[in-house]
């Protein structure tokens, strides 16, 4: 084990149906294994796939049992979609770091316009004390020229608070990624470490 | 080491454990467990028509001396749940394992039954992982006990230890010890009554030897902790258990059925209080209490949904059980929707401009149930909507007539909606049913059905002809219709419903994520503004793609509408495939063709 973890530490990773969080997910749970952590990682599939809001628990420590994230324990979490990080605040503990992707999906109801979009989500997390860290992860993914990895840039900046090194995460990104994107996506990675890393201080989860 | 999830870890189980044919109907949360074992060319894998078919193919290979699979959700044991009672008789040659994957909380299903009850019912030994690593180990052990005992193995997961990933220790591909061929065993194999009554007997003979071998069955073990709780537990509850009380004393089962009666009482004996936690039904509890044990359970424990360690603790006070949150705020809801381009809104639409009673069932269209298209009005299991429809039917005789349909789609029909027309047919009925063909099992990712024309492994396989089929049962009127076109499938049922004979309307459309469909050139649409009426017509198609900008009596006048009009549509370019159902919709003709 490169640090000494007595507790385990939760991440929960929220967004929506096809925004790659399961990847996301399993390149984190990848390198922290080989960090020399016990992991256990819980999805749902089927139904809620189709576009619903999704959740993926991720767990990881020197033992861990529960494949599931108790309400108020969560140490990080990681929205994939702005007001998705507002959904799992029952989930988060007073002082969680928050990792917002900026960008927004609009549900049915808010596109058809029954409802309206919370776009002050930010705010409401900073206003609850929370450690709160956005990342415009859709124009990061833009700005390298690959859309499809918003989900890598925010490994990237979620990578600045575990106790794994930066070359585990590229590692484990060249063996899990498809050939032509391994570059693309090491890139996204880096960029999106390079978001948060100023403020990981030694202040690690 | 391997980090996998349960269901892919029961794959590499029963790789390990030889197994060399594998049936399955898919059902979240069981179907990645077949998906992962097609992947060894080694072993026959299929998708069969539905559960009952799958046990009997894997009770087949079984006769013929081979080990063998079969898998599904908790509701498909319902249907395969005749030849389980009789299997248990007949016994086994090769091993037989069956997979019941069982979800608290309804994830993905339209109820939480508790299949630990077919165990005690059918009379079958079942193993009961907690996580990844043991639903591996427990896979092929389950195979040695079937072989062992003469009998089919249960292996219970839930949607916690299927789709919950963990370290798992690969190992080597054993065999059976039983010779494959045909072997003639009438006595065992052929179960009439006079058969069945000295098999009976067996089975009672097999089953008191399992409850001693599960005394000593590795998998039901005592962690001795502190003395003053002992907890009783199997299954992911035991996760939650440790979490919440590391410290206690936990006797963990990891045969579910039938139980160590010794290991329990002595168990029970050293404890001062016990305290057993499991999901949904009392399996374990009302047992431990049959043997005049007492014990708390059910009446802290939660019997409804998922546990996790929060509600163990919150039912036993532990520590950590009133955490404090960062709250909740209200934000709006993002339930599931049938995708952008989906072929299936454009028959919910015509339903719900109809205004007809649907009969449902089950699969992504089930989603034709939510707002704004509200067009389904019953769904209940595989199959139901046709015999739903039929039986309303029968009840208000020719008051029906026009006001009611079945809609059922293409794998689903296969499963089990072939015998309720049956019924229609030769019941003199006039139902309308609607076959939904878009070309796959959609809802659990894309799996091949007998109407897709490929096997399990995507080869070319025998395509079932639906309309022949349906022409076959005696169904003179069968007609079929492209969903995407709004109108003619309108006038299609409004003529059908009304005709008091039965019929059968198939709408077909390729669903939109399959690779084929996602490769095809898309040309997707553009709302006109200036044209746009503000009238929400398309909006009613609940399609995602669709948007509607508010705006203010000033920004109307600025785009030249008329000062009430408070909004207009506008069309999301990203996510529009270009199936042009809102193009039908629109009576001012303000989309076109986003060149």
């Amino acid at each position: 084990m490169s640090e000494n973890v007595k507790e385990s530490i939760n991440i929960l990773l929220s967004g929506v149906g096809g925004q790659g969080i399961l990847l996301a997910s399993e390149i984190t749970a990848f390198a922290l294994i080989r960090a020399g952590f016990e992991v256990r990682k819980s999805e749902v599939h089927g139904m809620a796939q189709r576009g619903g809001s999704v959740v993926a628990h991720l767990r990881f420590g020197e033992r861990v049992y529960s494949p599931l994230i108790d309400p108020g324990t969560t140490d990080i979490q990681v929205a994939f979609e702005m007001m998705e990080a507002l959904r799992y605040l029952p989930m988060l503990k007073k002082d969680s770091r928050v990792i917002v992707n900026t960008q927004k999906i609009a549900p049915l109801s808010v596109s058809t316009g029954q409802a309206d979009y919370p776009d002050d989500a930010v705010d409401v997390l900073r206003g609850k004390g929370l450690s709160v860290y956005p990342v415009d992860a859709l124009e990061t993914a833009e700005s390298i020229g690959e859309l499809r990895t918003v989900n890598i840039v925010l490994v990237g900046a979620l990578s600045s608070f575990l106790p794994v090194d930066e070359q585990i995460f590229l590692d484990v990104i060249s063996e899990k990624v498809k050939k032509d994107f391994v570059e693309v996506n090491r890139n996204a990675f880096v960029r999106g470490r390079e978001i948060t890393r100023k403020f990981a201080g030694n202040q690690r989860a | 080491m391997l980090f996998l999830s349960g269901n892919e870890a029961i794959a590499r189980g029963a790789h390990e454990a030889g197994v060399k044919v594998a049936s399955a109907y898919p059902g979240t949360p069981s179907t990645e467990i077949l998906e992962n074992l097609s992947a060894y060319e080694d072993i026959y894998t299929e998708w069969a028509p539905n559960e009952k078919v799958a046990l009997e193919v894997a009770l087949g290979a079984s006769f013929a001396g081979v080990r063998a699979m079969a898998t599904m959700k908790h509701v498909g044991l319902n249907v395969a749940a005749d030849p389980l009672f009789t299997a248990a008789y007949t016994g086994v040659r090769g091993g037989l394992v069956i997979v019941t994957a069982d979800d608290p909380s309804m994830h993905s299903s339209q109820n939480e039954q508790d299949n630990r009850n077919y165990a005690f019912a059918a009379k079958v030994p079942m193993l009961e992982p907690s996580d990844a690593g043991e639903a591996k180990e427990f896979t092929k052990q389950a195979f040695e006990i079937s072989e062992e005992f003469d009998i089919p193995v249960l292996l219970r997961t839930t949607t916690r230890v299927s789709h919950v990933k963990g370290l798992v220790t690969a190992g080597d591909r054993a065999s059976s010890h039983v010779e494959p061929g045909i072997v003639k065993m009438p006595e065992k194999f052929v179960m009439l009554p006079a058969n069945a009554r000295r098999r009976r007997v067996d089975l009672e003979e097999r089953i008191k030897r399992l409850r001693e071998f599960a005394e000593t069955f590795p998998g039901n073990r005592i962690e001795w902790g502190d003395k003053k709780r002992g907890f009783i537990t199997s299954g992911v509850s035991y996760l939650y258990v440790k979490e919440a009380f590391p410290e206690a004393s936990v006797l963990k089962l990891g045969m579910a059925y039938p139980f160590p009666e010794k290991l329990i009482r002595s168990f029970a004996g050293e404890v001062e209080e016990v305290v057993v936690v499991e999901e949904l039904d009392p399996f374990i509890e009302l047992h431990v209490k049959a043997m005049g044990i007492e014990c708390r359970g059910k009446d802290v424990i939660p019997s409804i949904g998922e546990l996790s360690a929060h509600a163990v603790k919150n039912a036993l006070g532990g520590k950590g059980a009133d955490t404090e949150t960062s709250g909740e705020v209200e934000i709006p809801l993002r339930p599931p929707n049938m995708c952008p381009g989906c072929p299936h809104r454009g028959l919910f639409y015509a339903l719900s401009k109809l205004g007809v009673f649907v009969a449902g069932d089950i699969g992504c269209y089930t989603l034709g149930f939510l707002k704004p298209l509200s067009a389904m009005d019953s769904c209940v299991c595989m199959g139901a909507s046709i015999g739903n429809a039929f039986g309303m039917e029968k009840a208000l005789g020719k008051e029906a007539l026009g006001k009611i349909v079945a809609v059922i789609g293409d794998s689903t029909f296969i499963h089990s909606g072939i015998t309720g027309l049956i019924d229609i047919v030769y019941n003199r009925g006039f139902s309308t049913v609607i076959i939904l063909d878009n070309r796959i099992t959609a809802m659990t990712g894309h799996q091949p059905n007998p109407a897709s024309g490929m096997t399990i492994r995507h080869e070319e396989a025998a395509m079932i002809d639906l309309e022949t089929l349906c022409r076959g049962i005696g169904v003179r009127h069968v007609y079929s219709v492209s969903p995407h076109d709004i109108d003619e499938t309108y006038n299609l049922i409004k003529r059908e419903v009304e005709r008091p004979e039965p019929s059968v309307i198939i709408t077909r459309y390729p669903c939109v994520l399959l690779p084929e469909e996602r490769r095809k050139k898309k040309t997707p649409y553009k709302v006109i503004t200036a044209k746009c009426t503000g009238c929400r017509s398309c909006l009613k198609l609940g399609c995602p793609a669709i948007e509607w900008v508010s705006i203010t009596k000033e920004e109307a006048r600025e785009l030249g509408f008329k000062e009430k009009q408070n909004g207009y549509a506008r069309i999301n370019r990203v996510l529009c495939p270009g199936c042009a159902q809102c193009v039908q919709v629109c009576k001012f003709k303000a989309i076109v063709i986003d060149e």
